[in-house]
């Protein structure tokens, strides 16, 4: 019992230690992270056995809302852009929400992947108002009205990412647990007994569909912000895409299994690239062969079976990692 | 003084060539069991579906206290006071059996904390104890795909029951029940009924706990309501016995 919470305690300082420790992982750690965000709005989806292929769209849009809000009001403050575009997620999430709940499987899947697409079209062909592929500036926000230099702004936005690591990973797992969140799940095994105890299976998806629209959000306004720049690219499919792997990779349905596989996900992706071009495909897809085949609950999957085997306990069917 | 809770009037409703409702009218009155009885494919899940707006009848009309619940979809219904067990249980497959208890609680009573943990719920006594009425509290924390099929009937009616309903719907309760146990499992769901005041209404195969349950049976054939009476008189019917109990020996 005691491991099982030590080892992820000395994961988040070992995290929260990196801008000291390894400054040179610092603007990695904090994409990653932003990433892993995100992917637990794809892992929330994933609780009620439905995939989307399109929640790239939610990511740009609360990037995009805090680059046009940023332009329109310069200086603006931190708390208020991350405000403005996580709403920005939410609002488009309830519109875009009421229509795809009322489907299930490759249906919703591809109907979310529609909006994307529309979405990126938009930002790509309005040229005037979205910058087109080049994308807009994202200029660096005040902090509670103070504009910082680069470096002690970069450190403040890696630990607010971990506090929003902690906090939305802390409320998603609560949240899982509670009876709306339980509701929910009950979408995935039978909808039939749902909507004979008085339920509609359309409000209870959508109120996990408007909580994923939120953390993608979420995870789409701390890349823009980081990076400085937001473009087309943050809607583009495969960004989507992306999600979905690293769900599965880190543990289909695992809130921690989102941020170590966003980790493990950037990790791959950097330093491969730097021995061969191209590589880190060929890593990451057999990687996730090898996931799928052997280890279908991803890493924390493989995580849980060694802790158990460790403390000598066996895995009950309730008992794995959140 | 005797009270309609449900009524159906001149159902109708076919599924390609074959008449599954015709003309069905029948009043349920509150504070009876009624037992309905007929051969395979007679129509009698399917008078259940219609009443509780899975199935919309061609022609004809349900009322549940008055009210005028035929365009209602299921969830609106059920919000009325009408439950449902059904002939194959409708669980939650990945939640152990008392969570699917918990869950129609929560449902019930519109729970939205998003930080309440559904096993800390108010209502978890009230369940935990539904769940020993039906004989099932030492499988309680098991998940629901490792129950006997009689445990997840009785887990279903459970869940249907969880919902304080006013009227019951049972498709089949034994089925799937030992046939030793049936009797026992009938004992305790009309005691528990009778407890809760709710009306019900029982599709059954086995005559023995027609006879020993039901207030009133009601015989379907060919999605025709037969004949409906006390079960002194249904079951000693000539036609009964020839059609009915003839084909379920
Ligand atoms: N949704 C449906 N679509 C097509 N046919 C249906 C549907 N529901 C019922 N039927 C047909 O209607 C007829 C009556 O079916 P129903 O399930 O109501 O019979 P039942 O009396 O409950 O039989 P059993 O005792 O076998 O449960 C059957 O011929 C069945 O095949
Ligand atoms: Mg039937």
């Amino acid at each position: 019992m005691t491991l099982r919470l030590a080892i992820p305690a000395l994961l988040i300082l070992a995290v929260a230690a990196i801008p000291f420790a390894a400054p040179q992982l610092q603007l990695l750690m904090n994409l990653a992270l932003a990433k892993g965000i995100a992917v637990v709005g794809v892992t929330v989806l994933l609780r009620a056995g439905q995939v989307s292929f399109g929640h790239a769209l939610y990511f740009a849009i609360a990037a995009y809302a805090a680059a046009f809000l940023s332009a329109s009001m310069p200086g603006a403050d931190l708390a208020l852009v991350l405000l403005v575009a996580i709403s920005g997620a939410v609002l488009s999430g309830i519109v875009v929400g009421l229509f795809v709940v009322r489907y299930r499987g490759i249906f919703f899947g591809m109907l979310n992947l529609a909006f994307s697409m529309i979405f990126w079209s938009i930002l790509e062909k309005f040229y005037h108002y979205t910058g087109g592929a080049d994308g807009i500036r994202l200029p660096r926000p005040t902090v509670f009205g103070m504009a910082l230099e680069r470096g002690p702004f970069e450190l403040i936005m890696f630990y607010l990412s971990v506090a929003l690591v902690l906090l939305l990973g802390w409320f998603t797992i609560r949240w899982f647990a509670s009876p709306t969140g339980q509701i929910f799940q009950t979408i995935k095994t039978n909808e039939t007994r749902l909507q004979y105890l008085g339920v509609s299976p359309q409000r209870a998806l959508l109120s996990g569909y408007i909580l994923s629209a939120a953390l993608c959000g979420t995870g789409g306004v701390i890349m823009g912000i980081v990076q400085g720049v937001v473009t087309p690219e943050f809607a583009w499919w495969i960004r989507s895409g992306e999600m979905v792997f690293i769900a599965v990779l880190g543990g289909a349905g695992s809130v921690a299994g989102a941020f170590v596989g966003a980790v493990i996900y950037e990790a791959v992706r950097v330093y491969a690239s730097a021995f061969a071009g191209d590589i880190w495909q060929l890593v990451l897809g057999g990687f996730l062969l090898v996931i799928i085949l052997f280890a279908p609950k991803g890493v924390i999957g493989i995580y849980d079976a060694a802790l158990a085997r460790l403390t000598g306990k066996g895995l009950t069917g309730k008992g794995r990692s959140e | 003084m005797s009270e309609i809770l449900l009524e159906a009037r001149n159902l109708q409703i076919s599924f390609g060539g074959v008449v599954a409702a015709d003309d069905v009218s029948l009043a349920i009155e509150r504070g009876k069991n009624l037992a309905i009885i007929g051969p395979n494919g007679a129509g009698k899940t399917t008078f259940l579906n219609i009443c509780t707006g899975w199935i919309k009848p061609t022609r004809g009309r349900v009322y549940f206290e008055g009210q005028d619940v035929t365009p209602l979809p299921p969830r609106r219904i059920v919000r009325l006071g009408v439950a449902r067990a059904f002939q194959i249980p409708q669980l939650f497959t990945e939640h152990t059996a008392l969570e699917n208890l918990l869950i129609s609680a929560a449902a019930r009573e519109q729970l939205g904390n998003p930080l309440q943990d559904l096993h800390r719920i108010r209502e978890r006594a009230e369940m935990l104890h539904l769940l020993d009425m039906v004989g099932c509290a030492d499988v309680a924390d098991r998940l629901v795909v490792e129950l006997s099929e009689g445990q997840r009937k009785l887990v279903d009616i459970a869940v249907a029951l969880a919902l304080r309903p006013k009227l019951l719907l049972m498709d089949e309760p034994t089925s799937g029940v030992a046939s030793s146990e049936k009797f026992k499992v009938m004992e305790i769901l009309v005691k528990a009924l009778a407890e809760a005041k709710v009306t019900s209404v029982f599709v059954e195969h086995d005559m023995g706990i027609v006879s020993r349950y039901a207030d009133e049976v009601a015989v379907w054939a060919a999605g025709r309501l037969q004949m409906q009476g006390s079960p002194e008189e249904i079951l000693r019917h000539p036609d009964v016995i020839r059609d009915v109990i003839g084909e379920a020996v």
